[in-house]
């Protein structure tokens, strides 16, 4: 993108809107929405999708923290729609598990906010594929032919692969998220990392919230819950036992509570909300749909080899 | 709302942040009560004061510009630099700045060490275990108790066995073990047929519940050599407990030399020189290191032939902590007596010349293995690099000492490093910064990443940019005088 444009948009923004120094991808950030863009095509309509994605960016969080009040409540069947179009994605998500457990609009934003961006460079600029990151929470745009190779980690925490996967035109996966308790959000279950692909990023991470709450071990000793209001008093989830530790487990418990959570990411595979699932909670990882991670390589092994 | 509790308007999500929690960004957290910016890349700077250890939220939305960043005065350290994993990569952060003229190079990185753990030195004369009994951690075994050391106990703690070696439950537990001991949090640790002791570094050990204040003064034949002379006149005997050496003032060379007579005194336990006996009771938690409550059980009758009834024994530990002042009576047993004031200096004096009981602890690691191809191309180089003192390595910015030999095996006090230095990966092993610093010419002739050179202040906001702590007084400046000219 040329610096002019960049200078242009910039301007009195409380947004961070750059070129990474790779020169290719945009990292755009605002309060606590920090996204990597990167869009492919002839170089007019790359710089063309991301100035596309500095204009729809810079008014997302003021956009979201006007319906914040809403967005942090429980969300109801018969809710009225918020105005906002990230808003709205965020519900559609939460939606289907409305009438089944507790849920925000909020256990979406971060994949409601990469799909609205990725939806806006689609729409402005001819491109042979995107993606748009949201912290882990990923949107993705095919053109036939195209694929993406997308690393998956055993830890939101933790910057290292534990495995890869591709993901081609023909796959209807447009969506991942990961989430777990040790990720950035707060989580009421005791998965170290749920992986979910869907075919809408948002799906994807109101799925992932929810698969990764199911995977439990109500009332053991060895997890530290704490109320998430006591950690932050304005958290969506209230006075809700947040997992804060999880202590030494068996073998066996770690099966059970395993076995939980891929029951529940099974049956929201047969309603259609997500396509495949990775569950990994102390170091033991389960498939749902593996068909479509076949390419899941297992280098867990390979990376224990690789020492100081 | 909880009072506690602040306002950030960094942005307009408007987070409420506890103290010591950080908002919905993880970029701003509150401090003590103060809104701070949080980044999760560590630059020492040398102008702040230790203490001052974050860069304060100055005004909305101001980036980190990098302005403090120059002459020399900052060092990049490798915490929250990420790894060279896959290790070919290059270090994600290769640094150069201008000091005294001269184009520094710090190639810093986070290794992924498994071949790594902690040495404890408890300066406790307890008995916390007999040598090679097995340490453990929420009950897996995490080390071993090594040859202790003058007034200090010591474990060694980690390595390869117990990280990768056992079961995942003992990796799990020692990558645990080592990475808050090695963050400076507290870790108990139970050692089998010995004590339960809470270490945490620089802070004194807690032996089976019991806050230790004091390492002993010397042993105990060492003490009576100390003491000798303010005890002349004052007492007819004097029996310093000690679990290593239990000194006897009388028989002592120091108490002949001070004409002091022969008391009839009879000592339980291994003579070993006179005066100095082994093995008076069993190690333990009590006086001396030994397992004796009552001090007069180590002794046996006193000689008819030589003691006398109202001769003045005093019996004390090596720390002073515990003490007992006695008289012989007609029948030539000892009474307990009050402590005269003459004496009691002397008790005070013990405690006194006894050092505050700390656990320190050092982090061993060995960084000769393929990290070193995220620096250089030609690994090899800089091990001899670091060999020959060219190039300088640092972990944390905290100095290290690199042991002799192959590799680059090299041992650093944890309480030097910045807090929170450390992490680890699951498989298991940790993670710890290290920093190695060269002149520019020198990285290019051991065939460093050159063109991956990067200036000072171009660390910034990228990846969540950098946090600037103070640089510790007590450290040596990582850029000064140790990378060497050729």
């Amino acid at each position: 993108m040329a610096a002019r444009g960049r200078g242009e948009i910039e301007m009195k923004q409380r947004a961070q809107m750059r070129i990474l120094p790779d020169g290719r991808r945009l990292h755009l950030q605002d309060g606590p929405i920090d996204l990597i863009v990167e869009a492919f095509g002839a170089a007019g309509e790359v710089d063309l999708a991301y100035h596309a994605a500095c204009a729809r960016f810079v008014t997302v969080l003021d956009e979201l923290c006007g319906e914040l009040k809403f967005l942090r409540q429980e969300c109801c069947r018969d809710a009225e729609w918020p105005r906002g179009s990230v808003a709205r994605r965020m519900v559609a998500a939460v939606m289907p598990y409305a009438s089944e457990c507790f849920i925000t609009p909020m256990a979406a934003v971060a994949g409601a906010v990469a799909e609205e961006v990725l939806a806006t460079i689609v729409c402005a600029a001819k491109l042979s594929r995107a993606y748009v990151n949201d912290g882990g929470d990923i949107a993705l745009h095919l053109t036939v032919g195209e694929k993406f190779v997308v690393g998956i980690v055993e830890r939101p925490n933790r910057p290292s692969l534990f495995g890869t996967l591709t993901i081609d035109a023909d796959n209807p996966v447009r969506g991942i998220a990961t989430s777990g308790w040790r990720g950035r959000s707060f989580s009421l279950g005791i998965a170290d990392a749920v992986t979910v692909l869907a075919d809408r990023a948002a799906a994807a991470d109101a799925a992932a919230t929810i698969i990764a709450n199911a995977v439990d071990l109500p009332g053991h000793p060895a997890i530290v819950r704490v109320p998430a209001c006591d950690l932050a008093p304005d958290s969506d989830l209230g006075g809700r036992l947040v997992t804060q530790r999880v202590g030494t487990l068996t073998e066996a418990e770690v099966h059970r509570a395993l076995t939980v959570g891929v029951q529940t990411a099974e049956r929201l595979r047969r309603m259609g909300l997500i396509r495949a699932a990775a569950l990994n909670l102390c170091g033991e990882t389960r498939l749902v749909g593996a068909d479509r991670i076949a390419q899941l390589s297992s280098d867990v092994h390979e990376r224990s080899l690789v020492h100081a | 709302m909880a009072d506690d509790a602040i306002r950030c308007d960094a942005c307009p999500v408007l987070c409420y942040i506890k103290p010591g929690r950080t908002g919905s960004c993880d970029r701003y957290g509150n401090h003590d009560g103060k809104l701070v910016r949080l980044d999760p890349h560590v630059v020492l700077n040398r102008a702040v004061e230790r203490g001052d250890s974050v860069v304060p939220f100055l005004e909305r939305c101001a980036e980190w510009d990098g302005s403090l960043v120059s002459h020399g005065e900052t060092f990049v350290t490798a915490i929250g630099a990420g790894t060279t994993y896959p290790d070919y990569k290059p270090a994600p952060f290769i640094i150069s700045s201008q000091v005294e003229g001269v184009d520094m190079v710090t190639v810093v990185t986070e290794g992924i060490f498994s071949y790594c753990g902690v040495k404890v030195k408890i300066d406790t004369d307890r008995h916390l275990g007999a040598e090679c009994s097995k340490v453990r951690a929420q009950g897996e075994e995490v080390g071993h108790v090594t040859t202790s050391e003058y007034g200090s106990q010591m474990l060694s703690l980690g390595g390869v066995r117990h990280l990768t070696g056992g079961s995942r439950h003992e990796g799990t537990a020692t990558c645990d073990a080592l990475l808050n001991l090695c963050n400076g949090k507290a870790v108990e640790l139970e050692i089998d047929d010995g004590a339960t002791v809470v270490v945490e570094a620089g802070k004194p050990p807690f032996v089976d519940g019991v806050r230790e204040e004091r390492m002993r003064v010397g042993c105990g034949s060492a003490t009576i050599g100390m003491f000798a002379k303010q005890w002349f006149g004052k007492v007819d005997e004097v029996v310093v407990v000690d679990d290593h050496i239990t000194g006897v003032l009388s028989e002592h060379q120091a108490g002949k030399l001070l004409g002091i007579p022969e008391t009839g005194i009879k000592l339980k336990g291994r003579r070993s020189t006179p005066g100095r006996y082994f093995q008076v009771a069993e190690p333990g938690t009590s006086w001396g290191g030994t397992n004796i409550e009552d001090p007069l059980s180590i002794l046996g009758k006193f000689s008819a032939k030589k003691a006398w009834p109202g001769l003045r024994l005093l019996m004390v530990s090596t720390t002073g902590e515990h003490y007992g002042y006695f008289e012989l009576g007609d029948d030539l047993r000892p009474k307990e007596k009050e402590l005269p004031p003459a004496l009691r200096a002397s008790v005070a004096r013990i405690k006194e010349n006894c050092e505050p009981a700390l656990c320190t602890m050092l982090f061993m690691g060995g960084a000769g293995g393929s990290l070193r191809a995220g620096v250089t191309e030609n690994p090899v180089k800089l091990t001899h690099s670091v060999r020959d003192a060219l190039t300088r390595v640092t972990c944390g910015g905290a100095p290290v000492y690199v042991w002799p030999g192959g590799g680059i095996t090299f041992m650093v006090d944890v309480t030097r490093m910045p807090q929170n230095a450390f992490g680890y990966v699951p498989t298991p092993a940790l993670v710890a910064p290290i920093e190695f610093t060269l002149r520019l010419e020198d990285y290019g002739a051991l065939g460093g990443y050159i063109d991956q050179v990067r200036p000072l202040s171009s660390i910034s906001a990228e990846k969540g940019g950098k946090k600037t702590v103070a640089a510790r007084q007590d450290n040596p400046w990582p850029l000064e005088a140790g990378a060497k000219s050729r």
